[in-house]
């Protein structure tokens, strides 16, 4: 099969690679039919993520139909079925996964002792995102294989197409997480840093939660208008024209917003793995001027407000403003979404009309086209905000 | 609620009481090495010496040049500096260990350093020489304490383990502990009743499902089994072991009978997770294996440590038990890294894989 693989920094490329087998009885193949690449997928791209290997099969948000099972699977799948598959691995049964903290799920990530040493406890295993959560190929591919069939994977209505589902598998729920994480009451002003697809679920997930209103904030005048027109953001701030924190003290008489969302994570802080915690400083000073979204969420909010924090990290960060967030009684939530315990909730959503998400889709490549298309995500060409590839 | 919480409180303390047992048995251990004067001597001394260190050092330096007047050499700033940083590191080194044998090797071994260097200003012409004779005296006197001192604690440490009384009954613990070779300790939390687990560790003939370095364990009688474990290079180990004690729901410990291949003992724990939460399993074993501790240094430049092996297989354990089988990824499959990626079935029948149900082999 052609799939698209991780060569080395900034370097991707779609290779002939053997078809993938079951491994596990509770496995299904997915012939994949639609997968886009994430915002997340950059940090691998750009090389943040430590313990990628040359070869190894990227993507984490894909959809397809089964089109085999292990022996496992009797009552819960069938091959011709049509699936979106959630990007945490998990095993429904161990006490994370009881409790829905899919993420964290015990028994998926067998290289667990890596985990460990960079994060002191291990979470779930991860579809193409490093050895680090587990060394599962990803699904920006013509088939992948799925581990737990059972428990991640939700058929999709007939009536729904690819693009409408698609991000069940990461980004909407991610955002909706988000904005869940801020406990929305009527007058809440929620603040979001980073219009990027992530944000702009979490901007429309906290206007579906009750939000008052919603401010986005972002340097692309093109993501923050597809906020506003879109995605229901009430206000929108440019960074690189104001200052967010004077422009959101005047926007909230003074107070902050009741909660702030980190839709950026790692790069824009600059800040990568532990294992090149000098060269990431290096990067900080050289490479981006934007180390600020979550120290700025963090000084922004309101006081014994919530800090919600989406966006990836990977390692450590530097000068983190504990004094604010323990004289001001924050609360700081965060988590890589528990995917499987949102799908079927917005899967409804949808389906009412609630909400489209193919709103935030920009470009549609093939999947030969990996390569230009993270390129293009990279670099913000031709105002792309999410890149779908059909394989 | 009160007499439940109250109950749950009594359990954790009389887990506690006997934790606190074992610290007291570890405690009582060093009042007994600390009553024999000698040492009790050393470790006074080290101190003292650690001190004395700190002291020499910032007065190497913050006054080179003083300090070298003083002692008649030529004044040389830098390297004065680099001797009192030296000093410094020994002292700041023996204080903030309990038994700092090493550290104090380490004094020895500049006093070595500095006498070499005191050497050179004595062959010079300079006026100063009788200044020089007497610095050197004194460290030649200091080397002295250094020494013995360092030597007292080295003992110390050594004939920790021999100077257990005779006669004394092994618990498991205490056999891992005084015993030789490597040593390993990791624990995991399962969500299954505490009768469930023990019950499939009990049948060692399950274990090899997911020791990924075993191959099998076959029960001989009721007390001894034999096993086979794959070692680096596509070798086999084989040994019987004995079962010494085994407590249901509790304990299992085990030793390796004499002439084995391999000298190794160890016991797993069980205990109940609070609230329903399953079992907690500690494991804690020895072992020795062949070639000794170098040989085991050297596999694990090539590979995963002891450590690293068995808290692999306790997560391996947990897979068994909660989910049917061990849980793979592409990458996981190989004893040696991997992309990411399918493997073709030229791969899979070529290359060596971790023994595992459910995987190709």
């Amino acid at each position: 099969m052609r799939a698209t693989c991780w060569e080395g920094k900034k370097k991707v490329r779609v290779e002939q690679v053997p078809d993938p087998k079951i491994l596990n009885s509770r496995d299904a193949i997915v012939r994949i039919t639609s997968t886009a690449i994430c915002g997340s997928d950059l940090h691998l791209y750009n090389g943040f993520v430590p313990t990628m290997q040359k070869g190894d099969i990227l993507g984490h948000e894909f959809m397809g139909e089964v089109v085999e099972t292990g022996s496992g699977l009797k009552n819960h799948l069938k091959i011709g079925d049509r699936v979106v598959v959630p990007f945490p691995i998990s095993c429904g049964t161990c006490l994370s996964c009881q409790n829905g903290m899919f993420s964290l799920c015990e028994n998926s990530n067998p290289n667990a002792w890596m985990a460990e040493k960079m994060f002191g406890h291990s979470p779930a295993g991860i579809f193409g995102y490093s050895h680090l959560t587990g060394g599962y190929a990803g699904g920006q591919a013509e088939f992948a294989r799925v581990p737990f069939a059972d428990v991640g994977p939700i058929k999709v209505p007939e009536e729904l197409t690819d693009e409408q589902a698609l991000f069940l598998s990461d980004i909407f729920p991610t955002g909706y997480m988000g904005a869940e994480m801020c406990d929305i009451k009527p007058g809440d002003v929620i603040a979001v840093w980073g219009a990027g697809p992530v944000g702009q679920f979490a901007i429309a997930s906290a206007k579906m939660l009750g939000a008052e209103r919603v401010i986005a904030i972002d340097r692309f005048e093109y993501r923050l208008r597809m906020a506003r027109e879109k995605a229901g953001a009430t206000e929108t701030i440019n960074y690189e024209e104001v200052s967010v924190l004077e422009a959101l003290n005047e926007m909230t008489g003074g107070r902050g917003p009741d909660a702030c969302i980190d839709a950026v994570g790692m790069e824009a802080h600059g800040h990568a793995a532990i294992y090149a915690y000098d060269r990431a400083k290096q990067a900080l000073m050289l490479e981006t001027d934007r180390p600020i979204a979550l120290r700025e969420a963090i000084m922004a909010c309101k006081n014994g407000g919530t800090v919600s924090v989406i966006g990836v990290y990977g390692g450590l960060i530097d000068k983190f403003p504990m004094g604010a967030v323990m004289n001001r009684s924050l609360t700081i939530k965060s988590g890589q979404c528990h995917v499987q315990r949102y799908m079927r909730p917005l899967l409804e959503r949808i389906q009412r009309g609630e909400i489209d998400p193919s709103f935030v889709i920009t470009h549609r490549l093939e999947l030969d086209q990996a390569a230009e298309g993270y390129e293009m995500f990279l670099n913000k060409e031709d105002d792309c905000v999410k890149v779908v590839l059909k394989p | 609620m009160a007499t439940e919480l109250a109950s749950r409180a009594g359990a954790f303390g009389s887990e506690g009481l006997e934790y606190n047992r074992m610290h007291e048995r570890r405690r009582n251990g060093d009042q007994y090495r600390e009553s024999r004067p000698q040492e009790g001597n050393a470790e006074q001394l080290a101190r003292f010496l650690g001190w004395l260190s700190i002291g020499l050092g910032m007065a190497e330096v913050v006054a080179p040049r003083q300090l070298a007047r003083l002692i008649g050499v030529e004044h040389n700033p830098g390297l004065f500096r680099l001797m009192g940083f030296r000093e410094i590191g020994s002292g700041v080194a023996i204080l903030s260990q309990d038994r700092p044998a090493g550290a104090v090797w380490s004094r020895v071994a500049g006093d070595v350093l500095d006498l070499a260097l005191l050497g050179t200003q004595l062959d010079s012409d300079h006026p100063e020489r009788d200044r020089t004779w007497t610095a050197t005296l004194l460290v030649l006197g200091v080397t002295a304490l250094d020494l013995y001192t360092a030597r007292s604690l080295s003992r110390e440490s050594n004939g920790g383990s021999q100077r257990r009384p005779a006669g004394e009954v092994q618990s498991a613990r205490e056999m891992v502990e005084s015993g030789s070779g490597i040593k390993v300790k990791t624990a995991v939390t399962v969500s299954r009743p505490i009768g469930e687990v023990y019950g499939f560790w009990r049948n060692f003939e399950n274990l090899p499902r997911f020791m990924t370095h075993l191959e099998s364990v076959h029960v001989l009688d009721g007390q001894r089994s034999h096993w086979v474990a794959l070692a680096p290079a596509g070798q086999r180990l084989e040994w019987d072991a004995e079962t010494l004690e085994d407590r249901p729901n509790e304990l299992i410990s085990w030793r390796s009978l004499p002439g084995s291949q391999v000298d190794t003992a160890g016991y797993v724990r069980f205990r109940p997770a609070p609230a329903n939460r399953g079992t907690e399993i500690v494991v804690e074993m020895r072992y020795d294996p062949p070639g000794g501790v170098v040989a085991a240094a050297i596999a694990k430049l090539f590979g995963e440590s002891g450590q690293e092996a068995v808290t692999r297989d306790l997560r391996a354990f947990k897979n068994v038990i909660e989910v049917g089988e061990v849980v793979h990824s592409d990458a996981s499959i190989y004893t040696r890294p991997h992309p990411a990626r399918p493997s073709s079935t030229k791969e899979l029948e070529k290359a060596r894989l971790l023994s595992t149900e459910g995987a190709p082999r």
